[in-house]
């Protein structure tokens, strides 16, 4: 086989991810009334950051073989720290950023030594800290409420003409060389720095191929002398960073805390849908964060298209789980042309 | 280097009074062994000899209880596998340590990957790939398939340039070459000669006699956790290396064969049996009673034959007649019915054989739990009566029956997977490479367990990698090459020269 088939044969799932989201996202805009324009886009790419970010947090755990049930909370929680630090002067909010993103990151690491060292399955350590996630965010702020920086939330939550505009560079964004990226959602350009600069270094690390080598032969990636303990441990931390940006810019995008039960609970079952819609495999080691962020988009836009039809929103969970199982069944499609059934098995 | 200096170097690994338990078990018991540097050592020895512990010891797997390892006469301790192989101790273990989702080259590399700015050169580690697949001979293999999509022998080969890539100075292979067609284990033994005149020294566990001496220069005999006896290859004979391993004399290797009935009532008849393009019309008739070899170098078809048979492979065409009357078997459950009354002896116990962590009592009773049932309940009373009876009837030696099935050795466990088909009665048993990793003396206790059940008139139908195994058991032996029966051999016609050719598909003139 040519290297191209072999890449395309083993890259079916993510590109069948990003031809699905490409159909729904041109029908979405083709019957917008203000379809294919910026103010659209942005809108979108407010909506989908932090699912796309707490999916790509799924993406890791999945990835060893597990699930993880805290991101979800772990997303909240950040959330709430970020409606008490995200105000005051630049330092204070830089400091503020800091402390969220370090709090994710120190979530993530408790659930991977908590995996690694207490040997429990993850499915179960991250329900139990995942409880006391939200434990905390609940003790930090009660009700819903908090103090974002309205500059801030404004410039993260609109194109980057918005920032120069606001902070007054490149002309107050009229500079004729920064025209051609003006146009470019602040969110859109965090989720790709995020994928670019975070996720493809690690997924190219030693400690990213040893994710895998785990998720895909636990016993065979410990007698091969890899370091299963410390990307055990690294999965989680990242997965838990990657959930922290995501409540991080939850706060920004509504400019305060919520610690609700349900909003994060419901985070955490769209994050597995998205991992799975996004083409890697809940056996783990097989996969890619990517995957997740078109698995995300995919069932924003789902709910997109719901909204510009006027379709009543109950019937949208009914059509989510309808576009999950199809991709479960995709996934699953490979069974019909298996002719050995023991193949099924392994 | 020349026989005469090798034979007079140092030792490379020293053990000295090396003791391990597990339990109550003695695995080792203070062994002295030592390997010299630059030679090709066997180790021999029974399932349970303590060989498996001993290379575990030596490659960081598991720590012993007492004595210590020495390198070029250093005391080393090595608290996993990784320690090992930063001192050269490199292992390539029985049970595959291939991660299967991910690519050849990655696998290749997955220690210490060639790396560049602190990430992964994907360039340099398919280049690095593609250098050692060659070097075993492996340019049909693309570092970018995944592992997963390799047959068998092609994965123990990359298991083999995996462990190459790691630049050894001590190999230690454990029956690295099981499941290896006769071309690659010819590559491998030349490849082990070569790093051996290298000054590399390899430690070798194989089970099959001719390997050894075809490549080992010393051997070593272990039976019961002690160390028997070292000795150049060469200085003993089959016979009495056999003698030291069971300690007891064999009379005969194989149970002697019945001369062929007159009129063979047949049992199972295939015509035109086809599957993809792995199976080619295939017309095989099996008689009551007769033990069928099926020979051929591996991946001819031979385990496709006998997993279609069992109901495992969809879209077979061809007729299936047992006893008689034309069958259609779908499944591994129609396969059991009456009036069908097959059995599989799996290629894989620990996957399709066993459920490991299960006990052994509910291993045994697995596939006969209808006979042991009234009503939807299983009658505890059969059960025991059942598994006692399983347990005596092939000798398996086990503590107690509500012991997993995991605590056993290899050849127990396959005595187990065997024991529990015999509960279901079968009429016609297939086996698929059965005593694949099995020492000597269990295979002797299958070989005559396959005569006598054939002589309950039984139909066998026996694939085995191993051609003295065929000549030895066999009535008869259908010769499969490219999904093809290319000959079948019968009585004096299955000559071990006659199955190299005509697995090479060679014409006898041409043998």
């Amino acid at each position: 086989m040519s290297d191209l088939r072999i890449r395309l044969s083993q890259n079916a799932p993510l590109l069948t991810a990003v031809v699905v989201f490409a159909l729904f996202y041109v029908f979405y805009n083709m019957n917008h009334p203000r379809g294919f324009s910026t103010a659209v886009l942005i809108q979108n790419s407010n909506e989908v950051f932090t699912l796309a970010m707490v999916a790509m947090a799924q993406t890791l755990p999945v990835l060893l073989g597990g699930l993880d049930l805290s991101v979800g909370a772990i997303m909240t929680l950040v959330n709430t720290i970020a409606s008490h630090l995200l105000n005051g002067g630049p330092l204070q909010i830089i400091f503020g950023f800091i402390v969220c993103l370090a709090a994710g990151a120190a979530c993530g690491f408790v659930n991977g030594c908590v995996v690694v060292y207490g040997r429990i399955q993850p499915i179960i350590a991250t329900l139990a800290t995942g409880a006391i996630f939200m434990g905390i965010a609940l003790f930090l702020r009660p009700t819903p409420g908090g103090d974002v920086d309205g500059d801030l939330s404004w410039t993260a939550t609109n194109d980057l003409y918005e920032i120069a505009a606001t902070y007054g560079f490149a002309q107050d964004g009229d500079a004729a060389w920064f025209q051609p990226i003006a146009w470019i959602p602040v969110p859109l350009l965090l989720l790709i720095l995020v994928a670019v600069c975070i996720w493809l270094p690690f997924a190219r690390s030693v400690t990213g191929r040893t994710v895998y080598a785990v998720g895909s032969g636990e016993g065979a990636a410990f007698m091969s002398g890899l370091a299963i303990d410390r990307a055990k441990i690294a999965a989680f931390t990242l997965g838990g960073l990657f959930a922290g940006i995501g409540g991080l810019y939850l706060a920004l995008q509504t400019s305060s805390g919520n610690a609700d039960i349900p909003q994060a609970g419901a985070y955490t079952l769209n994050s597995i849908a998205a991992v799975v819609i996004g083409g890697t495999s809940l056996l783990g080691g097989v996969g890619s964060a990517i995957g997740s962020i078109f698995g995300a988009l995919i069932l924003r836009t789902i709910s997109f298209n719901f909204r510009i039809f006027e379709i009543d929103p109950l019937m949208q969970p009914l059509f989510e789980g309808v576009v999950l199982l199809a991709a479960v069944s995709l996934g699953a499609l490979r069974v019909l042309r298996v002719k050995n059934s023991l193949e099924l098995f392994r | 280097m020349d026989a005469e200096t090798r034979v007079a170097s140092a030792p490379h690994v020293t053990l000295d009074g090396v003791t391990k338990r597990y339990g109550g078990v003695t695995a080792l018991d203070s062994v002295d062994f030592a390997c010299r540097l630059g030679s090709i050592h066997a180790v021999l020895g029974e399932n349970g000899a303590g060989k498996s512990t001993l290379i575990k010891i030596m490659s960081g797997v598991v720590q012993p209880d007492e004595g210590e390892i020495r390198l070029d006469g250093k005391p080393m301790t090595f608290a996993h596998p990784a320690a090992a192989n930063a001192k050269g101790i490199v292992c390539i273990f029985q049970e595959l340590s291939l991660m299967s989702d991910l690519s050849v080259a990655d696998n290749i590399s997955i220690s210490d990957p060639p790396r560049r700015f602190g990430l992964i050169d994907r360039k340099a580690q398919r280049r690095r790939a593609e250098q050692l697949l060659a070097r075993i001979g492996c340019e049909d293999v693309n570092p970018l398939s995944r592992v997963r999509d390799l047959p068998l022998s092609r994965r123990q080969m990359v298991e083999i340039a995996k462990a190459l890539a790691k630049e050894p100075t001590v190999l230690i292979l454990d029956e690295a070459t099981s499941a290896l067609t006769a071309a690659d284990v010819d590559t491998v033994f030349g490849i082990l000669r070569r790093l051996r005149d290298d000054g590399i020294s390899i430690l070798t566990i194989s089970h099959r006699m001719h390997e050894i001496e075809a490549v080992a220069d010393r051997c070593s005999v272990f039976r019961n956790g002690r160390h028997i006896e070292t000795f150049d290859q060469g200085a003993r004979t089959e016979g009495e290396i056999v003698q030291m391993m069971i300690g007891r004399e064999i009379s005969a290797h194989f149970p002697p064969k019945p001369p062929p009935p007159e009129v063979a009532t047949p049992m199972l008849q295939l015509s035109g049996y086809s599957w993809e393009n792995r199976l080619k019309s295939i017309d095989l008739s099996v008689g009551a009673g007769e033990i069928v070899g099926l020979g051929g170098l591996d991946g001819q078809g031979q385990k496709e034959l006998l997993l279609g048979l069992f109901g495992v492979l969809k879209d077979v065409s061809g007729t299936v007649t047992v006893q008689g009357k034309t069958v259609k078997i779908k499944s591994p459950q129609d396969a059991k019915k009456a009036g069908v009354d097959l059995a599989l002896i799996p290629e894989d116990r620990k996957t399709e054989g066993l459920m490991l962590p299960m006990s052994i009592a509910d291993n045994l009773t697995i596939a006969s739990l209808s006979r042991l049932s009234a009503g939807p309940f299983v009658n505890p009373a059969a059960m025991t009566a059942a598994v006692e009876d399983g347990i005596k009837r092939m000798q398996i030696k086990v503590g107690s029956e509500f012991d997993p099935v995991s605590t056993l050795s290899g050849g127990n466990q396959q005595k187990v997977v065997i024991a529990k088909w015999l509960m279901t009665d079968p009429k016609i048993v297939l086996l698929n490479d059965p005593t694949r990793g099995i020492d000597v003396g269990t295979k002797q206790e299958i070989y005559r367990l396959l005569r006598d059940l054939a002589e309950t008139g039984a139909a066998i139908i026996l694939y085995s990698t191993d051609y003295e195994e065929l000549i030895g058991c066999c009535d008869r032996v259908a010769v499969m090459y490219d999904g093809q029966i290319v000959r079948e051999l019968a009585g004096a016609e299955i000559t071990e020269r006659n199955i190299i050719a005509s697995a090479l598909n060679m014409d006898e003139a041409a043998a």
